[in-house]
């Protein structure tokens, strides 16, 4: 009994702090596939309600896509459940080596290894091919699993601004004597939904000797001209020297992840990084669905077009209706309320007009910063973003935010 | 003395301030541990003063104690004869 009532005690009380805090988080709970429209029982044990869903990365609306589905229920017959093994044992099949050619070609790179997720890939890649005769200068956003990797790795640590690419071009000055610089980005900024300026960054890089690391996972499948991501569309295919991407969000939305980019890079990868060998990888039913979503999506550029489409509505909608939204050009679309309280309220008001988004605020994104995200699917339809835009511009009239400005807000709420 | 504070504080704030943040920093506010300068950043400050001062900071004195503010800076700095 060393989980005695002392100990409980501490746990309870850090609990309780977590709470205070307001920043306690709570499952809601899904009972439908993931799609446009979900069935969700919050709060726990209420009645199940009919929602559209506004906060999925379900970008390309394949996670429950027929032929997706299908496909994996295939690989599960033919391959079996489980491998019960890491990759270097016994536990790559042919599907595996597949779906590893399949990523090089959609991304346009020349070599790819698959982890167990994303937040493993960028985890493992740092410590796989830096030692601390080198750098990693990264954007200050970039997503919480890279600077877990950047953590594991021995090389020096920078950073520059928010895509500022003068305090870049400084600190590759800065670092001019490293053996290798890595530059370190996400494609697109899952909280604001901007996208890395990589035309400049490469510039950069070509004149500096550095290398090029993109966290893609917001962006590969969808955007550019034909979805293989930031690289395409910021016209850099083939020159970053490191991707790594999800197959959690647009890509099929189950799990895994993978590095892909330089060949002797990916080896390194395979020789060095820890979650690929200590950790099972994708099980062969993820990876017989993840195929038949690439296969979809090198075919035709049908769903990702949609998927703009519905971006470009969104957008114009909610500024028409007068709320105040992040500019940009992803399916990430931001809708700006500045104060915490006022986040949550407003999603909750949304959720009872059966509209499903959730509320950002501190620690999460800046103080002073709260928001709803909200995130366009090729799954939606006109109609359901009809009814979405008449639930936030009916919510945004009731809390008396429409037409105003920041400042208006601020003074109205508070920060 | 004074002309040093101000130059370190200075660039404390353009290397590490965004344009629309308002916070207030003076020569005591805690840096680290203040959450103003994370740990993946603290090199650029260390390679500021080294190249602004001609000096070599060893890594053992570089903690990030030495650094938690502008006057913990001006002490560390006083060890390598600089004031
Ligand atoms: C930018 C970014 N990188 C990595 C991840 C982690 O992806 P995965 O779910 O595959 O671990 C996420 C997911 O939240 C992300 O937004």
């Amino acid at each position: 009994m060393a989980f005695n009532n002392d100990i409980r005690n501490i746990y309870q009380k850090e609990l309780a702090d977590i709470r205070a805090a307001g920043i306690f988080k709570e499952e809601r709970i899904i009972c439908s596939p993931q799609n446009a429209e979900i069935e969700v029982e919050f709060p726990a044990g209420a009645s199940r309600k009919h929602v559209i869903n506004m906060c999925a990365n379900n970008y390309l609306g394949l996670s429950s896509h027929p032929d997706v589905v299908e496909a994996a229920r295939k690989g599960l017959d033919s391959r079996g459940y489980g491998m019960s093994s890491v990759r270097f044992i016994c536990g790559t099949q042919d599907i595996h080596k597949e779906l590893e050619a399949q990523l090089s070609k959609f991304l346009g790179t020349e070599d790819t290894i698959l982890f167990p997720s994303c937040m493993d890939a960028n985890a493992g890649v740092f410590e796989a091919v830096l030692n601390e005769q080198d750098v990693m200068i990264s954007d200050r956003l970039v997503h919480a699993s890279i600077v877990d990797g950047m953590r594991l790795c021995k090389a020096k640590t920078d950073t520059f601004k928010h895509s500022d690419m003068g305090h870049l071009e400084e600190k590759l000055q800065l670092h001019a004597d490293a053996r290798v610089k890595l530059i370190i980005t996400d494609g697109a900024f899952s909280m604001d939904g901007d996208l890395a300026k990589l035309d400049q960054i490469v510039t950069l890089a070509e004149k500096y000797n550095a290398l090029v690391f993109v966290d893609d996972s917001h962006a590969s499948g969808f955007i550019g001209k034909t979805g293989r991501g930031t690289h395409e569309h910021c016209g850099v295919l083939g020159k970053i020297d490191i991707i790594t991407t999800t197959l959690g969000k647009a890509l099929g939305g189950a799990s895994g992840g993978c590095v892909s980019g330089r060949r002797e890079l990916v080896e390194m990868c395979r020789q060095k990084a820890r979650p690929y060998l200590f950790s099972n990888t994708i099980p062969p039913v993820v990876v017989s669905g993840a195929i038949a979503v690439l296969d979809i999506i090198s075919k035709t550029t049908e769903r990702r077009d949609k998927l703009e489409r519905n971006t470009s509505f969104w957008r114009k909608g909610l500024t028409e209706a007068g709320l105040i939204i992040k500019e940009g050009e992803t399916p990430i679309v931001p809708v700006m309320l500045f104060n915490a309280k006022l986040s949550q309220d407003f999603a909750n008001e949304l959720y009872g007009e059966g509209i499903y988004a959730v509320g950002f605020f501190f620690p999460v994104v800046a103080k002073g910063q709260a928001r709803i995200r909200t995130q366009l699917s090729a799954a939606h339809e006109p109609h359901h973003l009809d009814k979405a835009l008449a639930a936030f511009t009916k919510v945004g009239a009731k809390f008396g935010i429409l037409h105003k400005t920041k400042q208006e807000i601020i003074d109205q709420y508070g920060l | 003395m004074s002309e040093l504070k101000k130059i370190i504080l200075d660039y404390v704030k353009k290397e590490y301030l965004e344009e629309d943040d308002d916070r207030e920093i003076t020569y005591d506010s805690p840096l680290i541990s203040g959450g103003i300068v994370d740990s993946f950043s603290m090199v650029s400050l260390k390679r500021f003063l080294e190249t602004k001062f001609t000096i070599q900071i060893p890594d053992a004195k570089a903690s990030p104690e030495a650094f938690d503010s502008v006057d913990n800076i001006i002490l560390l700095l006083e060890e390598f004869n600089i004031r």
